[in-house]
């Protein structure tokens, strides 16, 4: 198993605005450091910088100052040593399931039997044997998210970094693909990072919140889940699951308040 | 009649054969009613017949065939210069400033003004024919095709990248194949204007084809030869659409064109 620990270090960023206005902040120095194995949720109503920080993590965004270290190495580009699943369906139009599943080791260069049978593996997982033919425009929402994070787990990454993966999905649909992701990191313990604007969604994954303030973001508490795994839908009924609840719920209003405002 | 509401395919193909019918049978009352002098415009009939002795007598098959070889001869020489550049001004910002401005000016000069410069370059012959047909669709093909490859989903570029995609490895596994259908649907639609070019080329200084064929017979005032000419064109560009579109939707399942 991967074990490198993640480290975000004063990374902050700022957007320039249009015809000399100052800037915006989007980030405040922000400092984080991710276990191997953990599953962070980072909390915060929209707008508040939680995707400008994965994306920075992702190497898709570049910080204005400060780094993002793995294991002492500091992240300048994308890699597929840190998988992402994005809110927006982003499977290749044009490649099957499989093919899009395959798509990164193909990238690698793996022998074609190898692609085959890691990609096989995935679609098990994710449970979406039968559907290896189909094209993305053939599936529902839910079915292109779990394409999406077979396609992300095949490249075997450090870190899993979901940005809303599921906040496109219906409710129903959107507690099965918890349950999914769940049964994937209680058996595997890869890193994540999941973002969210979902205080249940949080609970019910992260053994760790970062509620986030409203723009120009920062961390502004860090509470811990000490539910145990395994776990399931029951425990979203239990009264410790109430109690953090109220508590995030506390944290979240004011931000969302101070956004509005 | 609800608006969008879709039609039917048989009743698509009725409706379409259709109008076919009502432009002939208005032909027909206009020429066999005596509205029109037969000076003017031949009636369907003899417009077949004139058809008939120019495959039979005439040799007018040879003629088609060579229009045929100039349109796609042109057309292939464009695609394979324009196709390319696109691609690299739709994928890389820099490359597109590069030739725009001047795409954008070149591809406002019509195509037959160069035709008088052109015979005097490469004469009358075949390669005078291909260069009217190159001009005309060459500058509009690489706009089409570098704005087609620039809409790129950029989220779809995003997730090539963190699954490690390179810069490369991004144009020719998801720019390309992103942006296949859409080029070969801009294909299709100037290869019509190419027909029209190759009309245009060979009115001028040519000693064969449709085109050549149709300004013999205005010195013989035969409309209905001229007729069955521009008719000829017209299922020609009528096939080759159908053709394409099968073909479209055979390379590109996954697309809804």
């Amino acid at each position: 198993m991967s074990a490198k620990t993640l480290r975000i270090a004063g990374v902050t960023r700022t957007f320039p605005t249009q015809r000399r206005a100052a800037p915006t902040l989007a980030l405040q120095p922000t400092d984080l450091s991710v276990a191997p194995g953990e599953f962070v949720a980072i909390l915060g109503p929209s707008g508040c910088g939680k995707s400008t920080l994965l994306r920075i993590v992702a190497g898709l965004d570049r910080p204005t100052a400060g780094q993002v270290l793995l294991d002492g190495t500091a992240v300048a580009a994308p890699g597929p040593d840190r998988g992402m699943v994005f809110q927006s369906y982003t499977l290749f139009p044009w490649l099957t399931v499989e093919e899009n599943i395959r798509y990164g080791l193909r990238e690698r260069g793996l022998p074609e039997a190898q692609q085959a049978e890691i990609a096989a593996r995935f679609i098990a997982r994710t449970g979406l044997r039968g559907f290896e033919g189909h094209w993305p425009r053939q599936l529902s929402g839910g079915m292109q998210q779990r394409t999406a994070l077979a396609r992300a787990l095949a490249n075997d990454p450090e870190i899993l970094l979901l940005d809303e993966p599921f906040g496109a999905l219906d409710h129903q649909t959107r507690e099965l693909m918890q349950e999914l992701l769940l049964e994937i990191w209680e058996a595997d313990r890869k890193t994540v990072l999941f973002v969210t604007h979902d205080i249940d969604e949080a609970i019910f994954l992260a053994n760790r919140v970062l509620v986030m303030s409203a723009r120009p973001g920062r961390i502004k508490a860090e509470v811990p889940v000490p539910l145990p795994y395994p776990r399931d839908w029951t425990m979203k009924t239990i009264p410790e699951f109430g109690t953090l609840k109220a508590r995030l719920m506390g944290e979240i209003r004011d931000e969302v308040r101070k956004s509005l405002a | 009649m609800e608006p969008l509401k879709p039609v039917s395919p048989g009743a698509r193909i009725a409706l379409g054969a259709g109008f076919f019918a009502v432009f002939i049978a208005a032909w027909g009352v206009a020429t066999y009613g005596g509205y029109v002098p037969p000076l003017f415009l031949a009636s369907p009939g003899k417009t077949l017949l004139a058809g008939w002795s120019l495959l039979t007598e005439f040799g007018f098959l040879g003629d088609i065939a060579v229009t045929i070889w100039r349109v796609v001869g042109g057309f292939l020489i464009a695609a394979a210069v324009a196709v390319p550049l696109g691609l690299l001004m739709g994928a890389f910002k820099p490359i597109e400033a590069f030739f725009e401005p001047f795409l954008s000016f070149a591809r406002y000069l019509p195509a037959s003004a160069f035709i008088p410069l052109l015979i005097l370059w490469a004469g009358v012959g075949e390669a005078q024919k291909l260069s009217v047909i190159v001009i005309g669709s060459v500058f509009q093909l690489v706009i089409m095709v570098a704005g087609v490859a620039g809409a790129t989903r950029p989220d779809l570029v995003e997730a090539a990248r963190t699954l490690g995609s390179g810069r490369l490895s991004i144009l020719r596994r998801v720019v390309i194949p992103a942006a296949a259908p859409q080029i070969a649907e801009t294909l299709r639609l100037v290869l019509g204007w190419a027909w029209t070019y190759v009309i245009v080329a060979e009115l001028i200084g040519a000693t064969s084809g449709i085109g050549h064929m149709i300004m013999d017979s205005q010195r013989l005032l035969d409309t209905g030869q001229m007729i069955f000419g521009i008719a000829v064109i017209g299922i020609i560009g009528l096939v080759t659409d159908l053709l394409f579109k099968a073909a479209n939707r055979r390379l590109f399942p996954w697309a809804v064109l």
